[in-house]
């Protein structure tokens, strides 16, 4: 075998990803095995593995906790984290530059808008739409809000094939405002119950997982990240700008719609069913970028697990820091992406000129 | 083969070319020159086929419009003027996004080679980890020539002729490498392939150039070989400004002495 050409990091990238994925599964097994319960996934285990099965009554709770609240939720966080890390890297190669994110430039904030429409209205005006699409309306009208949203920001900060840094962020700002708005005034309309309902969800969480609901977003979010492999190489060009990407043989509009389209979906369906989780969409690429270089081929795989693993982290600590009580994931994962996103600002101070 | 045909592109609503007929053919160095602003860069971008246009531009026999992405960067790879980069990516890395079409022309086992050989052609052996963002701007501009060599690194490729577009690929370069950047030119050109640059420098055309295109207002004003067209009058009118033009012996190729801004030839 040849030796790698000085400056091929795929090799330390297939490392980093070999390390990750073990990670991942080491993440699982903690999260598994923790919780406000003292159910111990190594009992369930054990009992999977016995010989003999002597179903007793603890063994039986223990395992109801594992099958329909742990892993459930297990299995939400690895969907949504691997979703929104994946959405940030996605956006970030597409619009040429490492601030874009998800949650700061107001897709989420549109996704938001659709979902909260469906929670308020599902029953009163968009009643057509929940008969129509059942339990996939939540994170249809998400993706729809999510879409709107991104198709109109790039309209606004592309020109001539360049975004602009300060255009784009103005306008998702701008976008954000408006969305958040509307959806203020849903939330003016709705009733007590639905008032409950979007509370919680707005700060989003992980808790209310079920397998129902990973049915309905993880066919969504495989598929989003399914077509990253086919784009990674378009957006690397695309690091060059849209001219020269196309001039390199890069079908640049096609590639523009895919990864829109993938983008708006993996954030719709992960708005739909946690609610808006900030920053990790910035802050995933931005580590890995620092580790294993900007080449999409491994950074978009590499966010999946990153992803996956920093969500149920979090999860992690937003369960177990005000225990018995919970805390929603979205402020854990604010506090701690708000002050890294300052440090990336900072970091790019001269390389960033707005 | 290019050729242009009543070209005419407008940008914004205003005409920045108009009725150009141009010829550049496979084994030449045409090179494109004229003042800021006569229209040169948009012509190029038409023949790349990122512009829309009136007339009709062939390469190769082929309309421009009707070529898709990987049909045209099969044929035709393009240096533009200056290349902004988003991302810490390395040199060996932007190399090789040369070959993400897939056809550079050569076998799959000599493709993972290319990106080093072509750094080597352009002066930059031993540059390959570096990051891009961290070179000078002269390293940087010879860096997207490697990486633009690679995308038609054979000249000829399936009995065609391929095409190198260069908007002033020599802009940043000191002198060895502006030296440098036109023998590969030339060498291209000599392997069957055809090269069409934009160039400012007046003596490098000359000495470069088989076939010489001056630009003015949109429109052609002269073309020819170098003798013909670097003539004392053509050069004054188009610039506005006063230039002698000598022949040197051996080649019997011109040479421009500037003279001074005011043209006394009225």
């Amino acid at each position: 075998m040849r030796a790698p050409a000085a400056g091929d990091r795929g090799g330390r990238a297939r490392l980093a990803s070999a390390a990750l994925c073990a990670a991942l599964a080491a993440t699982v097994l903690i999260s598994l095995a923790s919780g406000a319960s003292d159910a111990s996934a190594l009992t369930v285990l054990r009992q999977w593995f016995a010989a003999t099965p002597q179903p007793n009554a603890l063994a039986l709770r223990d395992s109801i906790i594992i099958y329909e609240v742990r892993l459930p939720r297990i299995l939400l966080g690895i969907l949504v984290g691997a979703g929104l890390a994946v959405s940030g890297a996605v956006m970030q190669g597409l619009f040429r530059n490492p601030l874009a994110d998800p949650g700061l430039v107001g897709v989420s904030a549109g996704a938001s808008l659709g979902a909260v429409s469906i929670i308020v209205l599902g029953q009163g005006a968009l009643a057509p739409v929940t008969d129509l699409l059942g339990p996939l309306s939540l994170p249809l009208t998400a993706f729809v809000g999510g879409l709107a949203t991104t198709l109109l920001l790039y309209r606004v900060a592309t020109r001539h094939g360049r975004t602009s840094v300060a255009t784009m962020l103005l306008a998702g700002i701008a976008l954000a405002a408006l969305a958040m708005a509307l959806t203020g005034v849903l939330i003016f309309v709705a009733d007590d119950r639905q008032l409950r309902d979007l509370t919680f969800w707005q700060l989003g969480s992980l808790a209310g997982a079920t397998w129902s609901k990973i049915a309905a977003v993880g066919p969504v979010i495989a598929l989003g990240i399914a077509t990253t492999p086919f784009i990674a190489r378009g957006l690397n060009a695309m690091a060059l700008g849209e001219a020269t990407a196309g001039h390199l043989g890069i079908p640049v509009q096609r590639l523009k719609y895919v990864a829109i389209i993938a983008v708006s979906a993996m954030v719709g369906a992960s708005v739909a069913v946690s609610g808006a989780i900030a920053f990790v969409g910035i802050v995933v690429p931005h580590l890995l970028r620092l580790a294993i270089g900007p080449d999409n081929r491994y950074l978009l795989p590499a966010s999946a697990l990153l992803g996956a693993i920093l969500l149920l982290a979090a999860d992690a600590v937003a369960r177990t820091i005000v225990a018995p009580a919970e805390l929603p994931i979205g402020i854990v994962t604010a506090v701690a992406g708000a002050p890294f996103f300052l440090w990336v600002l900072l970091r790019n101070r001269g390389v960033i000129d707005l | 083969m290019i050729e242009a045909r009543q070209l005419a592109v407008s940008l914004g609503g205003r005409p920045i070319v108009s009725n150009v007929d141009l010829a550049a053919r496979a084994g030449e160095v045409t090179a494109i020159v004229g003042p800021n602003g006569s229209g040169k860069t948009t012509m190029l971008r038409a023949l790349s086929g990122d512009l829309a246009y009136r007339g009709q531009i062939t390469i190769n026999g082929r309309e421009v419009s009707s070529l898709k992405p990987p049909e045209a960067a099969a044929i035709r790879a393009v240096l533009p003027q200056a290349t902004s980069l988003s991302f810490p990516f390395t040199v060996h890395e932007i190399v090789r996004l040369g070959l993400v079409g897939g056809l550079s022309g050569v076998s799959e086992r000599e493709r993972s080679d290319l990106p080093r050989r072509a750094l080597e052609r352009v002066d930059l052996a031993g540059f390959a980890g570096r990051l891009y963002q961290e070179l000078s701007g002269g390293e940087q501009q010879r860096v997207q020539l490697a990486r633009v060599l690679c995308q038609v690194w054979a000249p000829v490729y399936e009995g065609r002729a391929r095409f190198l577009f260069l908007d002033e690929p020599v802009s940043s370069l000191d002198i060895r490498h502006q030296l440098v950047i036109m023998d590969i030119a030339r060498e291209f050109a000599a392997a069957g392939g055809g090269v069409v640059a934009i160039l400012h420098d007046l003596n490098l055309t000359a000495m470069v150039a088989d076939h010489v295109v001056v630009m003015h207002d949109g429109r052609v004003a002269a073309a020819g070989q170098a003798v013909d067209v670097m003539r004392d009058e053509v050069l004054a009118r188009v610039f506005g400004c006063e230039l002698r033009v000598g022949v040197v012996p051996p080649p019997g190729r011109p040479f421009v002495l500037p003279q001074s801004v005011v043209s006394r030839q009225t």
